[in-house]
């Protein structure tokens, strides 16, 4: 592997940047005769709009103009959509209501967008978007999934007649019910997925900048995939034909998810920027985040676990109710669906499966993927309901986990995926052992003494990365293709510049992109340049999300890479005057093997620039591109193991322990993968511990609109995580790669519960565990 | 944020004047609370008032077991003050806690006391140490002065100088922390004195700091933290909020004043 090779822990070449504050984020671009945009949004969650008056405003100083829906309509710009079609299990398509990027008639959740006001600077047009004046109607308003299902609720969109956007299946009915009714035991939860509000460290901003001469327009925004902002941007909102429109993601501080999606404001700044003649900046604040980046999970769910004698699971039966929130963000059908049920055969040997979810309409923000994305709402089904499944049968946990393993491969599932390779054992093992789960019952004795409740929970994830491959999420309803695009170019000095089609917004493309060159060509990583995120400069690619930039992004790479070490070798061979298959590369150098011929790297680059004497027919020049489109999923797996204690007076848990053992493959750098495993984990804790979005359900007013309510996990509130990784290379991409994005949240949330749910004895426990819920549970277990 | 204008005060007199001379005008200390409303639109004051720099509020004096806070010093200088842990040691553990390091170097005793948040943690200190709080014209005492939900008893352009008390025989503070905000979610204060014991309670009152009689009569008759046991406390006139019911903040009560007995 060498220093800087694949394997090696190689600090981040992008951190001095971030660390001395000179990241170059979205909002820190300033071009001349920029404006300020501050948006006038709904106070209601439901209301028709009877008028908007800004005539008051519009004459407040530095105001340069307010635009509203009506406008936009007007200039033939589109509504939001849903790009995953799915059909509800009577083959119906999903039902999707207008999503109009400035509302006009109605709003359906509190932060609606309804007007933007342009300003010389953010005070004024924050003072004019005050003095704009909307007259609402007020309707009444339904924030809980499972109540706006039911009969009399508010109807959120005429399309959905009671708020049901599809009512979906997946796996099959018949022969998961017999399995349920002939079983020697069947385990059954309620169990809630809380929802979650992303919070990224940069907040969402956009600058629309609209050129009159050339026609063109140029958007800078906080996107994790600007090659589909620009695509869904000109083909489905008519902003603008592809060729007149660059959108450009710079430095982006953290996504986990709710950065994929196109909001209304991008669109409506590029549109404001040709209406006012000016370019147009917005930067959301806190408030506004909170308020309108898509939340993430918000499930209700029933699970059936049905065992035979011999403690194996013969059918599992999931009925989940999916809050989408006021609108269709753009993959919310497919996070509680494809991403979501497709992983409830979880790393078990199960013969029947269905599962049943309907998606449903509420007024509060949209809900889509964030971290995880399904695979943290599959997991934690599975692992909470095999835990309890556990002590209800009296087994230990990890011998039921192990009865039901899967252990050949590959091993197709009822319920689509095909899992490629695993060694679930070895995690689990690796995690008893260094949990030193032998050992807990006397820490329970000793905390005892101290008037702690100690507990002791495991949770055994399987996830779905590297999405995917484009036919199969073709077949499954994906309006797009999920292949991603390399270029690999060697100067004339043999420095090579990377362009990627996937997106760095905190996982460190710079640095491991860079390995896998100085890996294969024996360059140094200082001579390599990894260029993404902006669409004049890499011609398409399909963005970061679901744990694919190594997969997916890194295969591509490596597609371009023999291409250009093929064509080197050639070059190589005849400069060299030998055979092409006995020229090897090693240390930046060509050389013929068994001999003392060589060539350095940057004299082949040069002669490939310089064409005096390259083999006939040979185009000069040194640059290769490839997509790559995955033959399958990847799928990481482990196993995580949690120790707390809970203070039974006041019912605060303190994790003293946490444990992760995960199977990501091979693993490029060590040191990035450890801490996308420490910053899930915190994330996964988060959830289980503290985060929660609140509404008040009679008014739909967001109740956690800061951090005085919302509760982020604090370095305080989390252990020293012991991490280790055990390796089954995937067969399904060239490096063997699975992906270590999402696995920390993944596999977190149960593991935490079901300590918890330990220590005080009443599997009945809904996240987060609060102080509060954790006493009245233990209190309820007496 | 709207626009707003600044002046610095170089003296109590001349912070008076400057706020006689302006309208829609407040008083600024550390800042901590009120920047944070001003920025979100929250507050709207047409001028700031500086007391920062005004000399006479600030210091800590201790003779014999006499205690006197300038308003204008910070949570910071109140935690770390050896004169004060050698009196009344539960009150720097108590500032020691406040927010976070730029909070405490920032935020004042007199800033926390004027603005009354019903989850700060000093009014149950000074509610329980029987503390006097100081102003430009007048002394009041702690349970006078703490009169509700972010309400004193200080008139319009009142100016809080110092809080003094008679450091007791014994003083102990549990804070149990909003997991969110990590003010007092519930926060007891303990104190056993010559005018005997004060326990007082914030972050759980409807209507702001309280003194508990229950308590108070238990740890008379036995100072000890088992003494609490036997005590009941009504949640009828507890807050509740999406952190915490009145039932579980009454249950908080209990736990946190024998806490603070142990702790004293
Ligand atoms: C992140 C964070 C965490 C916090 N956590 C806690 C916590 O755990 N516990 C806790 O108790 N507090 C907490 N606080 C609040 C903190 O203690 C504040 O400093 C305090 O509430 C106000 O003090 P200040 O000096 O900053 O006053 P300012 O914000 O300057 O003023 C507050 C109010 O008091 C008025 N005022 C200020 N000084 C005087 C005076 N001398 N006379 C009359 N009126 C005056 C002002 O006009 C204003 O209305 C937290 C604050 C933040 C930002």
């Amino acid at each position: 592997m060498g220093l800087e090779g694949i394997g090696a822990r190689v600090v981040r070449k992008e951190d001095k940047r971030f660390l001395t504050g000179k990241g170059r984020y979205t909002d820190d671009m300033t071009v001349p005769g920029m404006k300020y945009a501050f948006f006038v949004r709904s106070a209601h969650a439901h209301a028709r709009i009877v008028s908007i008056d800004t005539s008051a405003a519009k004459d407040m100083p530095g105001i340069i103009d307010i635009l509203g829906g009506k406008e936009l309509q007007a200039d033939g710009i589109g509504n939001l959509i849903c790009g995953w079609m799915i059909h509800s299990k009577d083959g119906s398509p999903m039902k999707m209501g207008a999503w109009r990027p400035l509302a006009h008639e109605t709003v359906r959740y509190v932060g609606d967008a309804i007007a933007i006001v342009v300003a010389d600077s953010l005070a004024e047009a924050r003072d004019a978007a005050e003095a704009v004046v909307v007259e609402y109607d007020v309707l009444p308003a339904v924030t809980q999934a499972s109540r706006a299902l039911e009969a009399g609720q508010p109807q959120i969109h005429p399309e959905a007649s009671n708020n049901l956007i599809f009512d979906w299946q997946l796996g099959d009915a018949d022969s998961t019910d017999a399995a349920v009714a002939r079983a020697a035991h069947v385990t059954e939860m309620k169990i809630v997925n809380n929802r979650l509000s992303p919070n990224p460290m940069e907040p969402r901003a956009t600058l629309g900048i609209y050129d009159e001469a050339e026609d063109h327009y140029t958007c800078y925004t906080t996107s994790q995939n600007p090659h589909v902002a620009r695509l869904v941007m000109s083909a489905f909102y008519n902003v603008a034909p592809e060729n007149k429109l660059r959108v450009i993601a710079p430095d982006v501080g953290g996504g986990f998810g709710s950065k994929i999606y196109i909001y209304p404001e991008e669109i409506v700044c590029l549109w404001a920027s040709k209406k006012t003649g000016v370019p147009v900046k917005w930067t959301s604040d806190r408030t506004e985040a909170f308020l309108t980046d898509a939340h993430g999970r918000d499930h209700e769910t029933t699970v059936k676990m049905a065992f035979d004698a011999d403690h194996r699971i013969i059918g599992l039966k999931v009925d989940t109710i999916a809050n989408i929130g006021a609108y269709m963000s753009l993959f919310s059908s497919a996070t509680p669906t494809y991403l979501y049920a497709t992983l409830l055969s979880g790393q078990y040997d199960i013969p029947a499966i269905h599962a049943n979810v309907r998606a449903v309409y509420t007024n509060t923000a949209p809900v889509d993927a964030y971290r995880g994305a399904g695979r943290p709402e599959a997991t934690y089904v599975m692992e909470r309901t095999m835990e309890t499944a556990a002590r209800e049968l009296g087994i230990a946990p990890a011998e039921l986990r192990r009865k039901n393993f899967i252990r050949s491969f590959p091993h197709q599932t009822p319920v689509i995926m095909n899992y490629d390779a695993g060694d679930f054992e070895a995690s689990l093992n690796a995690a008893l052992a260094a949990s030193d789960y032998a050992g807990f019952p006397a820490r329970k004795a000793e905390a005892a003494t101290r008037g702690m409740k100690r507990g002791i929970g495991m949770s055994c994830y399987i996830e779905a990365c590297g999405i995917a491959p484009s036919a199969a999420v073709g077949s499954l309803g994906a309006g797009v293709g999920l292949w991603e695009s390399a270029e690999v170019r060697v100067n004339a000095v043999g420095t090579i510049e990377v362009l990627t089609g996937s997106h760095s917004h905190g996982q460190g493309h710079e640095t491991t992109f860079a390995q896998l060159i100085a890996d294969r060509f024996g360059v140094s990583m200082d001579s390599v340049n990894i260029v993404h995120g902006d669409t004049d400069k890499v011609q398409m690619g399909m963005g970061t999300y679901g744990s694919r930039s190594g997969a997916v992004g890194m295969s591509a790479i490596v597609k371009a890479l023999d291409k250009v070490e093929a064509k080197a070798k050639k070059i190589a061979a005849h400069l060299m005057e030998a055979d092409e298959s006995d020229i090897v590369i090693e240390n930046g150098e060509l050389k013929v093997a068994g001999t003392d011929k060589t060539l350095p790297w940057f004299q082949v680059a040069l002669a490939a620039y310089t064409a005096h004497n390259l083999p006939s027919g040979m185009e000069p020049g040194l640059k290769e591109t490839a997509f790559y489109d995955p033959s399958n999923f990847t799928f990481p797996a482990g196993c995580y193991i949690c120790e707390v204690e809970v203070d039974p007076e006041t019912g605060k848990t303190q994790i003293v322990q946490f444990v992760a053992a995960d199977d990501f493959g091979n693993i490029i750098n060590p040191m990035i993968v450890e801490g996308q495993v420490h910053g899930g984990i915190a994330q996964g804790i988060g959830q289980a511990l503290l985060e929660a979005v609140h509404y008040d359900p009679a008014n739909g007013q967001l109740i956690t609109a800061s951090y005085m309510d919302y509760a982020m996990p604090r370095a305080d509130d989390l252990p020293s995580f012991q991490v280790s990784h055990q390796t089954t290379p995937c067969p399904s991409n060239p490096l063997g790669i699975k992906g270590c994005g999402e696995a920390g949240a993944i596999g977190s949330p149960p593991a935490l519960i079901n300590a918890i749910t330990d220590a005080i004895g009443n599997n009945e426990l809904n996240m987060p565990a609060t102080p509060q819920k954790v006493w009245l549970a233990a209190n309820a277990a007496h | 944020m709207y626009a707003t204008n600044y002046h610095r005060a170089s003296s109590v007199q001349d912070a008076l004047a400057l706020k006689s001379s302006t309208d829609e005008t407040k008083y600024l200390s550390g800042g901590m609370t009120l920047i944070a409303t001003m920025k979100q639109r929250l507050a709207a004051p047409s001028d700031l008032v500086d007391l920062r720099h005004v000399a006479d509020m600030k210091g800590i004096t201790v003779s014999g077991r006499s205690v006197h806070l300038g308003a204008g010093t910070t949570h910071y200088d109140v935690s770390a003050s050896a004169a004060l842990k050698s009196v009344c040691p539960a009150i720097c553990h108590l500032a020691s806690h406040i927010g976070d390091p730029h909070v405490r170097h920032m935020g004042t005793i007199g800033g926390s006391v004027a603005n009354n948040d019903p989850a700060a943690d000093y009014p149950a200190a000074l509610l329980a140490l029987d503390a006097v709080i100081v102003t430009d014209r007048r002394q009041i005492s702690a349970a006078e002065f703490f009169t509700g939900l972010f309400e004193t008893a200080l008139e319009e352009d009142e100016i809080v100088t110092a809080v003094t008390f008679e450091a007791p025989e014994k003083a102990g503070y549990s804070k149990f922390a909003n997991p969110a905000s990590r003010y007092a979610m519930t926060g007891v204060f303990v104190a056993k004195g010559a005018g005997g014991v004060r326990v007082a309670v914030t972050g759980a009152g409807a209507d702001g700091v309280f003194r508990h009689a229950g308590l108070e009569q238990a740890l008379s008759a036995n100072w000890s933290p088992e003494a609490v046991a036997g005590v009941t406390v009504d949640s009828s006139n507890l807050m509740a909020d999406i952190h915490a019911s009145a039932e579980y903040r009454a249950n908080l009560v209990k736990v946190m004043a024998k806490r603070a007995v142990a702790a004293a």
